[in-house]
């Protein structure tokens, strides 16, 4: 009795408050907490003195502070900021846990210098690097890139063939399984002196380490992917009057994608991780190459900026993988995900 | 009670095709010892027959219809179709598994069109997809992938893929057998419907004895594995038939009697 008097005196009271908010006045919340957690962290770098001479200071704070803004505004429109809000609805914390974690950097490093330098640099040190050694960055970056889509095209390409044909015919299974075992678990640096003398260029050289260690799980993953494809689909193939050409191009390849996919992804992580080695043959840009010579000159500053570039195209090229898997295995939409 | 649910196309009517099975044997290898699976099969079916095969599970039933579809070889024996020897797979006789098998990276529309795909038909008989769709009630389906179809309409959508081939005798491998029963008693109906209509020569090869009199003209009995014909019984019965039709109930008796197991009903 007094539950449901205390009910309907409770939702006429609610009603109009949710009227009265209607769709004009919707702030985002996640927005404006991270945008005060930014312009917090701004504040404490323009705030508080550091404990030696960092350059940038300033700017950093500035940034931050512009970033905090920002999203302050797009947590006070809500979801008439766009484009905006529709991109960072989700991310409010992650970016809350940033801004925090990079208070907290600069703190620990710039602000209290409770760090050993020269291993650790402060965040402005990353600015510092952008701005004054961009060009150079900038230059390693694009030509890492292409090194990276060469090597690992043309891996993918052969590991992904060689991968079928494994998969298919037992002639070729019978040659190639031991050499792929064989192969495939040595380390990228142990093909240096061999990819010096076989290779015209340092450059050719440095696509084939990449073309290697990218080709190997996409080899592994489609033979596998082929080998595994289900007889039956090759019954009603054979029945319905298909050529072996047809077998293997519309039955074990459609079929084999999801493994091959898998693999591919493998081959770009693989790529990633032996950049730094390939870049190791005389080329003379690169961000491998830019780390070894950070590294040499115990640069770690530049060396973190080039690390966090690398990370990024990396995930940027993994992005654009995962783009086109979910294009080409659309028939997979609500089978499974991984 | 079956009765063939309307369809909206007719299919184009083929010619049956005469099929001969004259003293076959066949053995699989089972670690290193020969497993015999069929022992003497002979047996004769005219064109435009209905012909079910009924037996114990495991008997070799599937492995006889693997050979008239040509997937394989007997090792001794015969198989013709309209008298020539059947040396390997062909459009002209097609299978029905009870998976439907579809490919799922393929659309409905694409699995029907996969074989006018492979022999190089597609781009000049593609009316006949569509018209493969509607005849089996897919046609609001062709761009559904195969998860998105329940059991039966991915099993319409099998048959279908086998009947855009125009095929002169449809192998049905229990095809009805993973179906659940209302779906499975509805679509025993159509596709006596379709056979009706289209004039293939069909050979059924089911668990269930209501099934095989239901829809057969001919009854097979196989015994336990090795398999051998030990009855050879025509139902000749006009269709719709019902379940409830006293021949038909007496032709099951005999059957399950056959089978030894007449104790049981």
């Amino acid at each position: 009795m007094t539950v449901t008097d205390g009910l309907s005196t409770l939702e006429p009271a609610v009603a109009p408050v949710q009227a009265g908010a209607g769709p004009w006045l919707r702030p985002w919340a996640g927005g404006l907490v991270a945008g005060a957690f930014w312009l917090g962290a701004g504040a404490l770098t323009a705030v508080w003195p550091d404990a030696d001479d960092w350059a940038y200071t300033n700017e950093l704070a500035a940034a931050e502070a512009a970033g905090g803004t920002l999203l302050a505004v797009a947590g006070l429109l809500g979801s008439r900021a766009g484009v905006l809000f529709e991109r960072l609805r989700r991310s409010a914390p992650w970016l809350i846990v940033l801004a925090l974690t990079l208070a907290l950097w600069e703190l620990l490093v710039a602000k209290l210098n409770l760090l050993p330098r020269p291993f650790f640099a402060p965040p402005q040190a990353f600015l510092e690097v952008y701005l004054d050694d961009g060009r150079r960055l900038a230059e390693c970056a694009f030509a890492s890139f292409g090194l990276l889509v060469v090597g690992y095209l043309l891996g993918a390409l052969a590991g992904f063939v060689a991968g079928v044909a494994i998969g298919w015919s037992r002639a070729v299974a019978y040659w190639g399984h031991p050499l792929l075992r064989l192969i495939g678990p040595l380390p990228a640096t142990a093909w240096l002196p061999i990819a010096f003398f076989a290779f015209p260029s340092s450059w050719s050289a440095s696509v084939f380490l990449i073309a290697l260690a990218s080709a190997i799980p996409v080899a592994v993953l489609t033979w596998s992917g082929v080998a595994g494809v289900n007889s039956a689909y090759y019954d009603i193939a054979r029945t319905l009057g298909a050529s072996p050409r047809f077998l293997v191009l519309r039955v074990a390849v459609p079929a084999a994608m999801p493994h091959v996919f898998v693999g591919l992804f493998m081959g770009l992580c693989m790529a990633f991780s032996v950049l730094v080695v390939a870049e190791m043959v005389g080329v003379k840009a690169g961000l491998g190459w830019y780390l070894q010579w950070a590294q040499g000159w115990a640069a770690y500053a530049n060396m973190y900026a080039a690390l966090l570039v690398l990370a990024l195209v990396c995930s940027g090229l993994v992005g654009l993988l995962f783009r086109v898997r979910d294009r080409v295995l659309v028939w997979q939409k609500g089978l499974l995900k991984w | 009670m079956v009765a063939a649910v309307p369809l909206r196309h007719d299919p184009v009517p083929v010619p049956g095709l005469a099929l001969e099975v004259a003293g076959i044997d066949h053995r699989f290898d089972l670690h290193g010892q020969p497993l015999p699976v069929l022992e003497q099969i002979s047996f004769r079916v005219e064109p435009g027959e209905f012909v079910a095969v009924l037996g114990p599970s495991g008997c070799g039933k599937s492995t006889l219809l693997r050979l008239v579809a040509g997937l394989e070889s007997p090792a001794t024996g015969r198989l013709l179709a309209d008298g020539e020897p059947i040396a390997g797979p062909d459009p002209s006789r097609l299978m029905v598994f009870q998976d439907p098998t579809l490919f799922p990276w393929r659309t409905v529309r694409d699995n029907v069109a996969l074989g006018l795909e492979a022999r190089g038909l597609l781009r000049s008989e593609k009316h006949r997809v569509q018209k493969a769709l509607d005849l089996v009630g897919l046609g609001a389906f062709a761009g559904a992938y195969p998860h998105q179809l329940s059991g039966g309409m991915a099993q319409r959508a099998a048959l279908a893929r086998a009947l855009v081939n125009d095929p002169r005798l449809l192998i049905l491998d229990e095809p009805l057998g993973k179906l659940d029963s209302l779906t499975r008693l509805g679509m025993q109906g159509e596709l006596v419907g379709l056979w009706q209509r289209a004039g293939f020569t069909a050979l059924l090869v089911t668990h269930d004895i209501e099934e095989a009199l239901v829809m057969a003209t001919r009854v097979l009995v196989f015994s336990p594995r090795p398999a051998r014909l030990v009855a050879d019984l025509p139902v000749d019965r006009a269709y719709p038939r019902h379940r409830d039709d006293p021949q038909l109930v007496a032709l099951r008796h005999r059957i399950l009697e056959l089978l030894g197991l007449a104790a049981t009903w």
